[in-house]
């Protein structure tokens, strides 16, 4: 992000925000976790974007235009939306989809959580861009093990006195995929 | 070079008996890499992915990273990404446009067309017993492009690959084809890598005609993933085949399809709900190829395999997939996805839409079919398991053939493509001349009989 290096003065209510939001991903990241994946779909808004690029080797000063494949372009892998997701969570609970059947264990840490942009402001915001690292773990059946990490730029909507998911970004430090799926949710 | 290993013995394919030897063991994963990916013809990309000169995309062949170039005179070749002087890889960037390959190391370099060119204080070190002609990039000896796509092979003595490829051809253009019947016009507008702890072969003769394992596939056949599941329909696919004769077909050369026979006057099935776009191009699609195809347009594909790695989705989803031997346990997976490339850009994106939430690692339908790679491979490792063969008998008894297109036509679920398959597998291993890999040996022994 090209505001890494910005240092500007934050109020108590920006602080107190953040803390809001940490709260609302760490509570999300417990639902996925906890299997509770009806009630993880509640948060997602209508227009939901989830997206995971496909991370390419590239050459130096190509990244910006190059390294990650884009949304709504050729292939990635996630670039779908709160009904193909819906539809996940609906293959899980058949209780057939072998790849989720049993059930992973999963865990999803959430961390570096920061507020990348408030709108209109910290006292009413309605809009917020968070972003922060993720480090899932998934165990399933007996040995077999994988880590995904990476980066994640949420964009979030208030909604009451809760938020709505509008945009998700996941973007995994791996360029082959060294599991053989991705049948988790982020 | 002749093989110690008991091959006859543990390919029985009269019996329908394979071992689990050929699926774990060390020594089979050797001799594969050794005797069948050294000869076979295999894929290595498409054109549209080096459109210009410079252009290269780094694949694979087997174990190996090669790079697919098209040099600075608009040729393609196929090189061994490995530098002549310490074997660093010359090229670690996925794709690209150059006009030489530097290697890290030494810096040695390489021109698009794979000579030597440059090398640091030659005329010091090296005038007098270095010739750089000698030392090029190492290319493959044969490559073929067919349709936009591009195949190699590591044995100058192979046959041309349209030999190779034999009757299947028909097959693969479906894949290859527009969708009105125009010949070529594809590009790849996506790639999946990743992998996958299984033996290479599970995956290769899963696309072969292994439609048994539908109910693998339950879970998305239930709640409905495809291109019409937004207006409520289930399944994985539209039903665009109602009617027709599915087949599973095999080839002397060791392919195998499944493809379905449409009855003569077989017309649209209304697909891609709520996507009128969509649905209306494919419709005119459908129309313009009977025009064109006559006959032909009768073939429509769902999965195959061309011997040994190559494996495609004909329709719905569509592209190419390569399987890539690391070790006997565990599989690279290349995947690459396809659309005419003149379809228009609603189309495009409703496709790969539906590639994506399907196919591969993030795929609803294929992550089950990983599943059972990883576990049938991992519960034949020990040393129990390998003593029990694992069984090919469907159909062998009971088979029924057909004869409405070249080929061993099946016209039931079947797993003779798959003993097909491992009779000419048998023959690689056992290091036979190309007559027999292609299967002639067949027709000489049928005659005679
Ligand atoms: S290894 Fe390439 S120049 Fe030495
Ligand atoms: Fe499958």
């Amino acid at each position: 992000m090209s505001d890494v290096l910005d240092k500007p003065v934050r109020g108590l209510a920006w602080f107190a925000l953040k803390q809001e939001i940490e709260d609302f991903l760490y509570m999300e990241a417990d639902l996925l976790d906890q299997r509770l994946f009806r009630e993880w779909l509640d948060l997602l808004a209508e227009d939901l974007v989830y997206f995971m690029p496909i991370r390419r080797n590239v050459k130096f000063g190509q990244h910006a235009e190059k390294e990650n494949t884009r949304q709504g372009e050729g292939i990635s892998w996630f670039d779908e939306d709160k009904w193909t997701l819906g539809k996940r969570v609906e293959q899980i609970l058949t209780g057939v989809h072998y790849a989720e059947e049993p059930l992973s264990r999963v865990t999803h840490m959430v961390s570096n959580v920061r507020l990348l942009d408030v709108t209109p402001s910290a006292e009413n915001p309605a809009e917020i861009t968070v972003g922060c690292r993720f480090l899932v773990y998934q165990n399933r059946v007996e040995y077999e093990t994988n880590t995904f990490v990476g980066r994640r730029i949420d964009t979030l909507r208030r909604q009451g006195d809760s938020w709505l998911i509008a945009r998700r970004e996941m973007i995994l430090e791996q360029n082959v995929l060294m599991a053989k799926n991705l049948s988790i949710l982020f | 070079m002749t093989t110690t290993l008991p091959i006859d013995q543990m390919i029985d394919t009269k019996r329908g008996m394979i071992s689990r030897e050929i699926f774990v063991s060390p020594e089979f994963h050797r001799e594969e890499l050794d005797k069948l990916f050294t000869r076979a013809w295999l894929f290595v990309g498409h054109e549209s992915q080096i459109p210009n000169p410079g252009d290269f995309f780094v694949s694979r062949m087997g174990e190996e990273s090669v790079i697919l170039c098209r040099d600075t005179h608009g040729a393609v070749h196929v090189f061994l990404n490995s530098c002549r002087h310490r074997g660093m890889k010359v090229c670690r960037y996925e794709s690209g446009n150059t006009s030489l390959f530097v290697c890290p190391y030494h810096s040695w370099s390489y021109t698009t067309d794979g000579k030597l060119q440059g090398v640091p204080l030659y005329r010091v070190l090296y005038e007098g017993q270095l010739d750089r002609a000698d030392w090029s990039l190492i290319e493959t000896p044969r490559l073929h492009r067919y349709k936009g796509t591009v195949w190699a092979s590591w044995d100058p003595d192979a046959p041309d690959f349209m030999t190779y490829l034999g009757d299947a051809v028909d097959h693969l253009d479906q894949v290859l084809d527009c969708r009105d019947g125009r010949p070529g016009g594809s590009e790849v507008i996506g790639i999946h890598k990743w992998i996958l702890p299984a033996n290479w072969k599970f995956a290769a003769e899963n696309f072969l005609g292994d439609t048994y394992h539908n109910p693998s596939h339950r879970s998305v056949d239930i709640i409905g993933i495809g291109p019409s599941a937004r207006a409520g329909a289930a399944g994985r696919r539209d039903n665009e085949y109602n009617k027709g004769q599915h087949i599973w077909v095999n080839y002397p050369a060791g392919h195998g399809v499944h493809s379905v026979w449409m009855p003569e006057d077989f017309d649209y099935q209304p697909s891609y709900a709520q996507y009128p776009i969509v649905d209306e191009y494919f419709r005119h699609c459908f129309y313009e190829r009977k025009k064109r195809l006559g006959d032909k347009a009768r073939i429509m594909p769902f999965t195959g395999n061309l011997f040994p790695n190559t494996s495609y989705h004909g329709r719905q989803p569509r592209g190419l997939c390569v399987w890539h031997p690391h070790s006997p346990t565990e599989t690279e997976a290349w995947r690459f996805f396809m659309v005419d490339a003149d379809a228009p850009a609603e189309v495009k994106d409703v496709l790969r839409r539906f590639y994506m939430r399907y196919s591969g690692p993030a795929g609803m339908t294929e992550q089950d079919d990983m599943e059972n790679w990883l576990y049938a491979t991992k519960a034949s490792t020990g040393t129990i398991a390998r003593r029990y063969p694992f069984n090919y008998q469907q159909s062998l008894a009971t088979h029924a053939r057909g004869d409405m297109l070249p080929g061993d036509v099946n016209v039931q679920i079947s797993e003779q493509n798959a003993r097909n398959y491992y009779d000419v597998y048998a023959r690689y291993l056992k290091g036979d001349g190309w007559d027999s890999l292609l299967g002639n040996g067949d027709a000489v022994r049928q005659a005679a009989e």
